[in-house]
């Protein structure tokens, strides 16, 4: 009934059913991981506030690089390091507004704007994800 | 350069306390277990100059030592769920003492063992369904051509200048890109109706159930498009029973992919009441 390999090496590690013979994959992936110990697991306050919002963008922003991360690292690729969307680094770099020197802290933006890049974020991934449709063709 | 330190918090366990062998954990860290309002705490002692109010948001923001921290943060907590029933906090708790640590656990004591009375003896499993694109159903399977008479339109003449014959095949290509379309498009309803269809038959399996939404597809290496990201809390004993359910689930539904992760700790449900 199962023709596809079933392997399993340790926590996370995926197996693959697949009627027609497909193999199992590696170690468990880092946008798994990342999913649950960001997005899930017990919210307890901590006296270090990290804002929910900030979080909540974080996970956003993972969905947009980690699936590719690994594939990238592999081939040098670290774009993200330079995209003003997916790291406030660049972001900070990119404008000139602010004033050179000021490292850290970081300039807090408004709730207001965070949740209007969140929009824009989400905005975007919905776009990303509609692209996937072209997946046909390449089979 | 040591400055004030702080304290990372890995998870929630139930167990007697006393030495507790573990991975390192963040930024290399000796992992403690700290007895907290009745409570085990699994925690480091960290560099609030890294892992500070200023700090982690910055360092949350940086690809390389999110994927360092995040790995080592879930190597504590899997080691430690595979010793006794923990409940995993989010990453990013961090205290500045000991003392307010243990504050805030006592303010919630009863609800934290009731949560680790309900995650014990569990462990999450996690299942993404995939459509699969050409299996034999996949009616765009039988139009494989679609993608190469594009060229008859793209290399004649521009539109108003062909022959009746050219107007013809591009007439001809878009009418068979539409129903290209449309069948893809049915077959898309249909592979999403077979993953809420599994994910009803594995959530009958479980003592709880979540959805996450689906990776991107666009970046992800598997081309087909996810239809289900979900996580399942599975008895411990049970875990054998389940994989045989995802198995059957995978034979019954060949339109999709099914990938099962796990055994987790349980990630996704420390924070839900059942």
């Amino acid at each position: 009934m199962i023709e596809g390999d079933i392997v399993q090496s340790g926590a996370g590690a995926a197996q693959t059913y697949r009627s027609g013979g497909a193999s199992g994959r590696g170690a468990a992936n880092l946008g798994d991981i990342l999913e649950r110990i960001l997005d899930k697991g017990l919210v307890i306050a901590g006296d270090i506030k990290v804002n929910l919002l900030d979080i909540e963008l974080l996970t956003i922003k993972l969905r947009l690089v980690i699936a590719s991360l690994d594939t990238a690292r592999e081939v040098g690729i670290n774009w993200w390091e330079n995209d003003p969307w997916l790291s406030a680094d660049a972001a900070r770099r990119a404008d000139s507004a602010v004033p050179a020197g000021t490292t850290a802290p970081v300039p807090r933006a408004g709730e207001s704007e965070l949740r209007a890049e969140n929009r824009r974020l989400r905005s975007r991934v919905t776009e990303l994800e509609a692209g996937g449709e072209d997946y046909e063709g390449r089979r | 350069m040591t400055g004030y330190q702080g304290v990372w918090v890995y998870a929630i366990a139930d167990y007697a306390g006393g030495d507790v062998f573990l991975h390192a954990g963040v930024a290399r860290t000796q992992v403690r277990a700290i007895a907290a309002a009745g409570l085990t705490v699994l925690a480091s002692d960290v560099d609030l100059a890294e892992f500070g109010e200023e700090a982690l948001p910055r360092n949350l923001e940086n690809l390389s030592w999110l994927e360092e921290m995040a790995r080592a943060h879930h190597n504590v907590v899997d080691a430690a769920a595979r010793l006794f029933p923990v409940l995993p906090t989010r990453f990013s708790t961090v205290y500045r003492s000991e003392a307010t640590m243990v504050a805030a656990l006592a303010e919630r004591r009863e609800q934290l063992r009731s949560a680790l009375t309900r995650v014990g003896g569990h462990v999450e499993w996690g299942v993404k369904a995939y459509a699969v694109p050409g299996w034999e159903g996949d009616p765009t399977a039988r139009q494989g051509d679609a993608s190469e008479p594009i060229t008859a339109g793209v290399a004649g003449p521009g539109p108003g200048t062909g022959t009746g014959a050219e107007s013809g095949a591009g007439m001809a290509y878009l009418k068979r890109r539409r129903a290209q379309i449309l069948a893809r498009q049915e077959f898309s309803r249909t592979a999403a109706a077979s993953a809420r269809e599994v994910h009803i038959e594995l959530s009958g399996h479980a003592a709880q159930a979540r959805l996450y939404p689906p990776q991107a597809t666009a970046l992800s290496r598997t081309k087909a498009p996810m239809l289900l990201n979900a996580a399942y809390l599975i008895d411990a004993e049970g875990s054998a029973e389940f994989d045989s359910e995802v198995a059957a689930a995978a034979a019954a539904h060949p339109d999709l992919k099914l990938d099962l992760t796990g055994p987790w700790p349980p990630y996704s449900f420390a924070g839900q009441e059942g």
